[in-house]
């Protein structure tokens, strides 16, 4: 277990190397100058040339990124290009929101897909099942930004219910959940149903029923913690897709999280910002891929973590 | 859940009437349907029979036959929504209620009957156990589902119920999960969990099929003693009539989910009545009527097909901090034989005794050390087209005829694969072989343009020895090949074997648990225990005068179909076969072969 850990940890930091390789690779090629924005269009070449030196931008590709690196390593993201102050600073302001809203997120998704597929499954080929598993299609192909639209429309536009955006109580939380929650609900609702089938005809159920248990412990006891194993791993995978869905869901609703931190530095080509932004999410879904592999023998002791 | 059933009858849950005096249980007139694309056809037609107490009542049958329908229905497990009871009453004794019929039974009644009155366990032990869920929690739950002990009671209880059923350690083992046991040893569990309630009725449906002879002698003696000391009725359903004369008070034969004969089981195997019970009798393997067949092979002739010399496999597994080897599988640990042309040379031992693996060196499939000679020839010194040239010779019959044929090919195409792989013949050639080759195996030509999917396990079977025919190999391996199909078909198939060997000159390498087959189409034979071999020889010195106490067990273990020789009690072996993996640098001690005369080896420790 500390020897798997240890490894697993090893893996991960060379992730988040090549995660911060590629991102800062991709940033240098990219045809948008940075210096550019913070000078302004007015600016003479001479401010321009010497704002790039000032910010080492005139240094080979390799050079930039060793600097980068080696600030990293001390916990140093570097400072933003325009909001002048230090990106660690800045994402870990933001930090609280958009966790705040990942963990809603991620409820919403269990709690609606679980539940959905669950159903299907033990009802298996009658009306119900093929209404939830239509409306989890629904969910599964409808983009963000049109139920995030749609949702604050009807609820907080025509009903009232919920606040239009913004941060604070537990009211402005619900519909940005609901939004990303949605998309994820389809996933989880297809695979838990899928899993879920697979695991009722599996012998043992048939000896849990010819042992006479009530269908309540069958299905809550026996055949639940067998379906969710492969739904844990998906929930690992399931937060870099999270990832991308902040930027546009705290966006549209106003959420001062990363999401829009990110959304704003990318519009203005403000590196350090994406950077850190970029390696923050890559270390979530490390960590979370991590997590549910943990997790998985605690459920199923077949896995051994070696 | 079936209630569509109970709904058309009348009275269905109410009592009903009496049943015969001393019975437990009564089915009368019952008939499953199972609702398929072209409608409804039955699947048990119109069932009667009686259970008394205390008495083993064995349904045999072959697949097909309706003898697992029948247990389900009494359970009312049958798949859902396609099966149902369509017809027909079971009814079961109940002194304070009077009789139940259970056809007709509502889910929460019927739930109340599960595991208390009526228990079953189930073909697959390893299957039949969740796998999440320790062994304790499943024991306690059976118990706390039926009565209002407290959790520390059905503790008492859960411990109890494994030291019936011969677990040692019950207590520690309540923390294991069903992977930490062998098959054998789940069993037991399922059987502990069965009767921990004492359940008047206890449906066992093939239970000792997956397990190996020796573990079935101690599963099946366990049954009966446990009935001695509860008076348990047991519905035994099996297709082996080995056990069915082991075990049975009574014997119900059935076929096309109707009943063929009933009656006493001293009756059924000494008059039969039926010519169906006649030709399944007749179709059993038995050990003893090998002996005397006219052998193939004189002696050792010079020339042999195949000469296996020192073979170690060995299967590394990784661990530790940076993965590296810490521990080795000893799957096959130098074993050397020699199979001559014309030859069966059988290599029987139990599961996980390396046989299979000795196979697939031998074909090629796995990475092994020691010398493989084919035709003269060692593979390990050739390159990668010679080593192809040389395994035409070798080709192979595997068990399962459902798993090994694909599905989305016809089966012509798949009997001319080989031939397309190694290049042989041009089109129409071809084909006239592919014709030729199944006309041979008893298959006719026009069922070449078929897919697999139309034809039975039996007819897949000789499919499969077609293909393995195309190449005119030298050799065939068969692994475990008729072990999956019914006795009537087995003998057909084993039949044809026989008549190929004579026709083509082929040797087989015949891999087997089953003592009795083993005896009727080998030559010589070679006992293989923890990856070496214990004893080898010809047939009559391992059958007739087995040395190794191994090879003595397991023929010993090997139920009679005659119940006029059952067997008083079964040896019972005092702890489980060890495992064939150990830690590296530790290898096992080496069992020297001593010859006790005309090629007879025996292992002396």
């Amino acid at each position: 277990m500390i020897a798997y850990l240890g490894r697993r940890v090893i893996q991960s930091v060379l992730i988040l190397l090549g995660v911060s390789l590629i991102t800062f690779a991709l940033l240098y090629l990219l045809p948008a100058d940075p210096v550019r924005q913070i000078a302004g269009r007015s600016a003479t070449p001479e401010t321009v040339e010497s704002i790039r030196r000032q910010l080492g931008l005139d240094q080979p590709f390799f050079i930039q990124y060793w600097h980068y690196l080696t600030s990293l390593l001390s916990g140093d993201l570097g400072r933003s290009y325009i909001q002048r102050s230090e990106v660690t600073e800045l994402i870990v302001s933001r930090l609280p929101a958009s966790l705040l809203l990942m963990v809603g997120a991620i409820l919403c998704e269990l709690a609606i897909g679980l539940t959905m597929g669950l159903l299907a499954a033990v009802r298996r080929g009658t009306a119900t099942d093929q209404t939830l598993m239509v409306a989890s299609f629904v969910g599964v192909s409808a983009p963000q930004f049109v139920v995030g639209l749609l949702l604050l429309y009807v609820f907080a536009v025509r009903l009232g219910w919920f606040p239009i955006g913004g941060y604070g109580t537990w009211r402005h939380l619900v519909l940005p959940s609901l939004t990303m929650g949605i998309l994820g609900a389809g996933w989880y609702a297809r695979m838990m149903r899928s899993s879920m089938i697979d695991v009722l005809c599996q012998d043992y159920m048939r000896t849990a029923r010819a042992k006479g248990l009530a269908r309540g412990a069958i299905i809550f006891r026996h055949a639940l913690p067998n379906a969710i194993l492969p739904v844990i791993a998906m929930i690992g995978i399931d937060i870099g897709i999270f990832m991308g869905g902040i930027v546009v869901v705290e966006s549209v609703f106003g959420w001062p999280g990363i999401g829009q931190l990110a959304w704003q530095a990318i519009q203005r080509v403000d590196i350090p910002i994406i950077m850190g932004v970029t390696l923050v999410s890559a270390f979530a879904i490390v960590l979370g891929n991590l997590l549910a592999d943990t997790v998985a023998p605690f459920i199923d002791p077949r896995i051994k973590l070696r | 859940m079936s209630k569509g059933a109970g709904n058309t009858r009348t009275g269905a849950a109410g009592p009903a009437a009496s049943i015969t005096a001393g019975a437990v249980l009564e089915i009368s007139g019952l008939t499953v349907s199972v609702r398929g694309e072209d409608g409804e056809r039955p699947v048990v037609s119109d069932l009667s029979l009686t259970l008394a107490r205390g008495e083993t009542l064995c349904i045999a049958g072959e697949s097909g036959s309706g003898k697992s329908m029948t247990a389900l229905a009494i359970m009312q497990l049958l798949p859902q929504p396609a099966a149902r009871i369509s017809s027909g009453k079971i009814r079961l004794r109940d002194m304070d209620r009077g009789d139940i019929d259970l056809a007709g039974l509502d889910e929460r009644r019927m739930r109340r009957i599960r595991g208390d009155r009526i228990a079953m366990i189930f073909q697959e032990p390893m299957t039949s156990l969740n796998p999440v869920l320790s062994i304790g929690r499943q024991l306690v739950e059976s118990i706390e589902a039926h009565t209002d002990l407290s959790r520390a009671e059905a503790r008492r209880r859960a411990i109890e119920a494994l030291k019936a059923v011969r677990i040692s350690e019950a207590e520690s083992r309540l923390k294991q999960f069903p992977h930490e046991l062998s098959g054998g040893m789940r069993q037991r569990v399922m059987i502990a969990m069965a009767l921990a309630l004492k359940p008047d009725v206890l449906i066992a449906d093939e239970p000792t099929t997956a397990l190996d002879v020796t573990v079935q002698g101690e599963v099946l003696e366990l049954l009966r003693d446990l009935q001695r000391e509860h008076g348990t009725s047991i519905i035994l359903i099996t297709h082996d009539m080995g056990v069915v004369a082991e075990m049975a008070d009574r014997v119900v034969i059935m076929r096309h989910g109707r009943m063929v004969e009933e009656g006493k089981a001293a009756d059924i195997f000494a008059r039969p009545q039926a010519d169906y019970t006649r030709e399944l009798l007749a179709a059993v393997p038995r050990i003893g009527t090998g002996a005397g067949r006219r052998s193939s092979v004189e002696a050792e002739m010079p020339g042999s097909v195949a000469v296996v010399h020192d073979l170690h496999v060995h299967f590394d597994l990784r661990g530790g901090f940076f993965g590296q080897v810490n521990r080795r599988v000893h799957a096959v640990e130098g074993i050397s034989f020699s199979i001559a042309p014309h030859e069966t040379l059988a290599l029987v031992g139990e599961s996980g005794c390396g046989k299979s693996t000795t196979a697939k060196a031998l074909a090629g499939l796995v990475p092994y050390h020691g010398d493989i000679v084919i035709g003269g020839r060692n593979l390990a010194g050739l390159g990668r087209d010679q080593r192809k040239a040389v395994r035409r010779d070798v080709q192979m019959i595997f068990q399962d005829p459902y798993a090994s044929l694909d599905p989305r090919m016809r089966v012509g195409d798949l009997v001319a694969e080989p031939l397309l792989i190694h290049g042989i013949a041009s089109k129409e050639e071809r084909s006239q072989l592919v014709a030729a080759l199944f006309e041979r195996v008893g298959l006719s030509a026009d069922q070449m343009e078929l897919y697999p999917h139309e034809f039975s396990g039996g007819q897949r079977q000789r499919i499969c020895i077609a293909r393995a025919l195309a190449l005119r190999p030298k050799l065939i391996i068969a692994d475990e090949s008729v072990s999956a199909l019914d006795v009537s078909v087995q003998a057909r198939v084993l039949d044809l074997l026989k008549e190929l060997q004579r026709e083509f000159a082929i040797a087989y390498l015949f891999i087997s648990h089953d003592m009795a087959v083993v005896e009727n189409i080998s030559d010589r034979v070679a006992v293989m225990y923890l990856g070496q071999i214990v004893e080898m020889g010809t047939r009559d010195q391992v059958f007739s005068n087995p040395r190794h106490p191994y090879t003595k067990r397991l023929i010993e273990a090997v139920p009679v179909p005659d119940p006029a020789k059952r067997r008083p009690r079964f040896a019972r072996l005092d702890q489980e076969i060890p495992s064939p993996t150990r830690k590296i640098g530790e290898d096992p001690p080496k069992l020297a072969l001593k010859d006790l005369g005309n090629g007879h080896l025996v292992a002396v420790s």
